[in-house]
């Protein structure tokens, strides 16, 4: 459990819950069941991402993360699939500085079908925020995606940046940005948790997406963030197609998490 | 590197601390603290592997008689553990290869998103600095715009670049970077990869194709030090479909607890090469493993620090400023040079991180950059005449330089006051002992 970076206090957890059942029942196939069904509880109930906003105003989606997650990737995802539901959809480049960030937005949104609002690099990314959503309630948009620059958690004023892309969304449209998704690779370990803790400091996060789950990472560390944070994963990203994008199916989730353990013969934790 | 393997040091240094309050050790005490230490190591996603093995290591030494019958027992184990974690670390700082015949050619592989790009463009401003003449050549023909993100980078260091087209193949794109580095006569050629999973055999395979074709004096893995568990699994696919030859840790300037290094040497057995800190394209380090197990141990890092500090402190200035300090004639425009100074050398986190005993938890409340830039900035509103002679700036004045540096008069006036204690101080200091000699930045 520890090697799919569940964490070393939940594991310590769930081995004490698990023990107290053993007393009864010493079943190896019934134990890796119980343990099963704790792991889905933590992650229930699975949530959706919002569809829509408030009466005939587009539904305002902003995507943050640490560099190299895959917010862009997501996005195009994210968009092509609220095109396929016969949404109309624009995506903002809030990210202005990462060389070539707006060029490859760009050429997804183009892929996906979506609209695409951008401005020079290194201009401010609230002003694009901005403008994004309000060429989307001027066009009768959906959907806005907003797309902003990579930042590790730990840097001040780039956090403080964020809160600012944030704010000036609500100016541009009341109770924007409805839904703030935070993009997590699955290969990372612990530091996912302090990253989840931080972004949701700055900005109110209503829920991530687990990326690059086609590779051997398991993502255990969604566990303590819904457990700790009440973040839920919303979406898992597994490919690098426009149609790789899930919705989180708990019980999938944890089977797909479980599984190699129970063949390994349950024994390694 | 502020709060580089932060929580990680803390708790090893609180292991090994509880040792120290004791006089004899006995084999018992060893056990606990070594227990301690493997959980640090496992809560910094260290590969459990690696953690298990790395303390029943040091607990076998330690129980030795070496330890249990030295004066200093405590002592003993925190310098086992030290030398320990230097060998886990990879021993002694690795080199880029050189080629016997230019160009030498290095090639970056790695997950999406660890960061190849980036490190290139990184690389290539180093050996730029050095006087060499890189290449960078995109082969990522898979993500879109990858290409010109290099592009951009290599246009903004002036150096040349090669980018194979979009969706073209990229073994193609090998023969044509290395005609390309012959015609401009480069003396490095630094090829930036498609990012992809260990486990998609069709890319390795491709990779793997592409080494063959250009035939690389070096290659280097690029892994995300935030990297879980998973870092292990990365390590050994891409060294046994590929081959690598050492590694670049990148995104080591946050909070990471770092485990991913301390476990890709072990399963490897390939040193690590470089650390990325930062955005910015300076912002790239050897990686030195003694060096980092004393940081992480709590025992500072004063040879960085000091080489930093010869690296961007003008020595004439450094005397001059001493003189001054002494003189207590410190002005303003003294004040910002040295501002300046401590940005050029990594901020002021950074520095306070390399001295020893000072862990996160010692620094008061985090240093906030960017109040340093708004003293900048109100010091930059001031004019000559002011800057040297603060006891003019009045009223009119003050709120001039607040207008100017876009902060307010109450900011103008805790600068001033900040400022006037700091001469207090050094008078008092240069009063009482002559001949101390004062640090060379404040």
């Amino acid at each position: 459990m520890i090697e799919s970076d569940i964490g070393v206090e939940l594991t310590l957890d769930l081995l004490e819950d698990l023990r107290r059942e053993l007393d009864r029942q010493a079943d190896q196939a019934h134990l890796f069941e119980l343990l099963g069904r704790r792991l889905v509880e933590l992650l229930e109930p699975a949530e959706p991402v919002v569809a829509a906003g408030p009466a005939g105003e587009p539904a305002v989606i902003a995507v943050v993360g640490v560099n190299g997650t895959g917010k862009t990737t997501s996005i195009a995802k994210l968009a092509h699939r609220f095109g396929s539901q016969g949404h109309r959809v624009i995506v903002g480049a809030a990210d202005t500085f990462r060389a070539a960030a707006i060029e490859q937005l760009e050429i997804w949104a183009r892929r996906a079908g979506a609209d695409f609002v951008a401005h020079q690099p290194g201009s401010d990314p609230a002003a694009v925020a901005f403008d994004a959503i309000s060429a989307g309630r001027a066009r009768g948009a959906n959907v806005v995606i907003l797309d902003t620059a990579g930042r590790l958690h730990t840097k001040k004023n780039l956090m403080e940046e964020l809160r600012k892309v944030i704010r000036v969304s609500g100016r541009a449209q009341e109770g924007a940005p409805h839904e703030t998704l935070l993009v997590l690779d699955a290969t990372t370990g612990a530091n996912a948790f302090e990253q989840a803790r931080q972004f949701g400091e700055a900005c109110r996060l209503t829920g991530a997406i687990l990326t690059k789950l086609d590779g051997t990472a398991r993502g255990g560390t969604v566990f303590r963030i819904r457990r700790e944070l009440s973040v839920p994963v919303k979406l898992l990203g597994t490919g690098e197609g426009l149609d790789d994008l899930l919705d989180l199916d708990p019980a999938a989730f944890v089977d797909a998490l479980l599984r190699p353990v129970a063949q390994a013969g349950g024994g390694a934790s | 590197m502020s709060v580089l393997f932060g929580s990680l040091g803390e708790r090893l240094q609180g292991a090994l601390k509880r040792l120290r309050s004791r006089g004899k050790l006995s084999e018992a005490d060893i056990n606990a603290a070594m227990r301690e230490v493997r959980m640090a190591l496992l809560e910094a996603d260290v590969n459990y592997k690696v953690a298990r093995d790395f303390a029943s290591r040091i607990g076998e030494r330690a129980v030795g008689q070496e330890v249990l019958e030295s004066l200093t027992p405590a002592q003993q184990v925190v310098k086992i553990v030290h030398e320990e974690l230097t060998g886990l670390l990879g021993g002694v700082t690795a080199r880029l290869a050189v080629a016997a015949r230019p160009p030498t050619v290095i090639m970056l592989v790695g997950l999406q998103g660890a960061g190849k790009t980036t490190t290139c463009g990184k690389l290539a401003l180093r050996l730029h600095k050095e006087g060499r003449r890189p290449l960078l050549v995109g082969l990522d023909t898979q993500r879109p715009a990858a290409g010109l993100q290099l592009q951009r980078l290599a246009e903004s260091l002036g150096v040349s670049f090669y980018v194979a087209e979009a969706g073209s193949d990229p073994i193609a794109g090998v023969r044509q970077a290395l005609t390309e580095a012959a015609r401009l006569g480069c003396d490095y050629v630094l090829m930036d990869t498609a990012g992809r999973l260990h486990v998609d055999s069709g890319l390795m395979e491709q990779l793997a194709a592409a080494k063959r074709a250009a035939a690389p004096h070096e290659v280097l893995l690029v892994v995300d030090a935030m990297t879980g568990q998973d870092a292990v699994r990365v390590a050994e696919e891409f060294s046994g479909a590929v081959g690598i030859d050492g590694v670049i840790m990148t995104k080591l300037d946050g909070d990471t607890r770092g485990g991913a290094a301390l476990s890709v040497k072990a399963v490897t057995g390939k040193p690590i090469k470089f650390a990325g800190m930062g955005e910015k394209l300076d912002a790239l380090e050897p990686f030195h493993p003694e060096r980092m197990a004393s940081r992480i141990l709590g025992m500072g890092d004063v040879l960085t620090l000091i080489e930093r500090a010869e690296e961007t402190i003008d020595q004439k200035k450094a005397v001059e400023m001493e003189r001054k300090l002494r003189q207590a004639e410190f002005t303003l425009e003294d004040f910002l040079d040295q501002l300046k100074q401590v940005r050029q050398m990594g901020g002021l986190e950074q520095i306070l991180s390399m001295v020893p005993g000072m862990s996160r938890k010692n620094i008061p409340g985090a240093v906030d950059e960017s109040e340093l830039a708004r003293t900048e900035a109100i010091i930059n509103s001031m004019t000559a005449a002011e800057r040297r002679n603060p006891s003019i700036i009045d009223g009119s004045r003050r709120r001039r330089i607040a207008r100017g540096s876009g902060t307010n008069v109450q900011a103008v006036n805790r600068l001033l006051r900040s400022y006037s204690d700091a001469r207090r101080l050094l008078r008092q200091m240069t009063g009482r002992e002559k001949g101390g000699r004062p640090s060379p930045w404040f």
